[in-house]
């Protein structure tokens, strides 16, 4: 068996949105180098929508695969419904993780509340 | 694919695959019958306990075949342990880079009563024979010191060590697991009491190893039962396995000065390639060090991510990243060595085997270089370093 399902390899190999928004409107960072996951979330956002996203991702398989399908799941919405974004709601969409890899899916989680949070500080 | 995970496990030689099947097919017989197909097992079983006590210059009565390195290690120092207690000494010393075969037998006396000293490995993983002197005590009872480094390879100054144990009269076990039929081993010469190894790292089957403890030393049994090993260790013999190992180990130290002459150039070669990488360091010295072991730290990455997109790439290799160790901590060897958990999660260990070639390496340093920077192009923490917003530490 493998260690991680096809969807997180899928998107640990082609991780959609990498990179830096410029002129990004929210930006959140959240993690640790010494506990080996850091993620930074860039948004930007225009009208209460998120009309795009980025992510770096310092770590490992599944924390790459979480930023990804994180980013995947708010671009296009309004904030509003970024806002309800669950770790479970990315789990769910990667078909899984492996127990001790499910703080990777919190993780991505929290970098979105915090763009988000940094957004409302900049408004 | 390019196998070099081989200090994880490696490819069984052929001699020991048909060694094992013969035996398994041939001499199935209960060594301990006293008919006489069990008494050509027990045959079997006692030539395999001459050879591989020759090949490190034991006597057959000093191994005790066992399930492995760890269990070899538990027995070793359980044994010490309780002699030690007998005499009122219940202080050992062990360094801070063992496997944990060792370092968790240790945590476990130490619950018991026993006083646990662990060396420093410095930042070139070489213990010091002098501390290890300065640590001993009159109360100390057993120097638990590895033989070579299973994550970084370096290897410990054994036979020094092993002469300022025997002087103070304290026993000396040393984990031999990643060193045996790797480079040269004589019990003898390098003054060791006790001494652990596992088949399954010298081309030999999985589930089988041995103790090498000095006639004069009495073990204490981990496991109980029927007469087998002497009394010391209970459970039908694996005939197969332990003639297999054996079988395994004498090819494989008749054959150390050639496969450290072929794969030694070549990892020297893949060091020197991957020192390319900006921001990159060897772990552990590089001599003394064993002919196949690589171990780099990358700043910027995560070894897990990188250890995935090498398997994409055909190559098996290991790291001591956290999220390969299934804890939260990167791997106690390189904190040992100075490493900070930083960087210490970036590691990727190289263990190469006998059938590398220069070809391989080729494509090993490339595929790395290839990797580093395509992580690097998406880490936060590369970012900032080259951003100047912290301070690079390699």
């Amino acid at each position: 068996m493998a260690l991680y399902s096809e969807k997180v390899m899928d998107h640990f190999r082609n991780p959609r949105n990498v990179g830096v928004i410029e002129d990004a409107n929210g930006i959140g960072e959240v993690g640790n180098a010494k506990c080996g996951d850091i993620m930074k979330m860039y948004l930007k956002i225009e009208d209460e929508i998120i009309t795009d996203v980025k992510f770096e991702t310092f770590g490992c398989g599944s924390a790459i695969a979480s930023s990804s399908m994180a980013t995947e799941l708010i671009k296009g919405k309004p904030v509003s419904e970024a806002r309800q974004l669950t770790n479970q709601a990315v789990v769910e969409a990667l078909d899984g993780l492996p127990a001790h890899k499910l703080h990777c899916s919190v993780l991505a989680q929290e970098a979105i509340e915090a763009a988000l949070e940094d957004y409302e500080k900049r408004k | 694919m390019i196998y070099a995970d081989n200090a994880a496990t490696t490819k069984m030689s052929d001699a020991a695959i048909n060694k094992m099947i013969e035996v398994a097919k041939e001499t199935y017989g209960n060594p301990s019958s006293l008919y006489e197909f069990g008494q050509k097992a027990k045959e079997a079983l006692e030539l395999a306990r001459e050879k591989v006590a020759c090949l490190i210059g034991a006597e057959p009565r000093e191994i005790l075949f066992t399930s492995g390195g760890s269990e070899a290690d538990n027995q070793a120092i359980r044994s010490a342990a309780k002699l030690g207690e007998k005499a009122g000494k219940k202080h050992i010393i062990s360094t801070a880079f063992e496997h944990h075969a060792v370092l968790h037998t240790l945590e476990k006396l130490k619950s018991e009563g026993f006083e646990i000293t662990l060396l420093d490995v410095h930042e070139d993983g070489l213990v010091r024979p002098e501390e290890v002197e300065q640590a001993i005590r009159e109360d100390t009872c057993l120097v638990t010191v590895m033989f070579a480094n299973n994550e970084i390879g370096t290897i410990q100054p054994i036979k020094q060590i092993g002469e300022i144990c025997n002087r103070h009269q304290v026993l000396f076990h040393t984990d031999a697991v990643q060193a045996i039929g790797h480079v040269p081993v004589n019990v003898a010469d390098q003054n060791i009491d006790m001494l652990s190894a596992s088949a399954h790292k010298f081309h030999g089957p999985k589930g089988v190893g041995f103790l090498y403890a000095k006639k004069s030393i009495r073990l204490s049994n981990l496991i109980e039962g029927g007469a087998q090993e002497r009394g010391r260790r209970a459970g039908t013999e694996n005939v197969p396995g332990i003639c297999a190992m054996a079988e395994a180990l004498s090819e494989a130290v008749a054959n150390i000065e050639k496969n450290r002459d072929h794969i030694e150039p070549i990892r020297n070669r893949i060091i020197e390639g991957l020192s390319e990488i900006p921001h990159s360091a060897l772990n552990g010295s590089r001599e003394p060090r064993l002919p196949g072991n690589i171990n780099f730290c990358f700043e910027g990455i995560e070894g897990e991510s990188l250890l995935l997109l090498l398997d994409d790439k055909g190559i098996a290799a290991s790291s001591g990243s956290a999220c390969t160790s299934g804890s939260l901590d990167p791997s106690h060897v390189l904190l040992a060595i100075g490493r900070v958990h930083d960087v210490a999660h970036g590691s990727l260990r190289l263990s190469l085997g006998e059938d590398i070639t220069d070809e391989d390496a080729d494509y090993i340093i490339s595929a790395v270089k290839e990797v580093v920077e395509y992580l690097r192009s998406f880490s936060p923490v590369w970012r900032n370093l080259v951003a100047g917003k912290g301070k690079f530490i390699l």
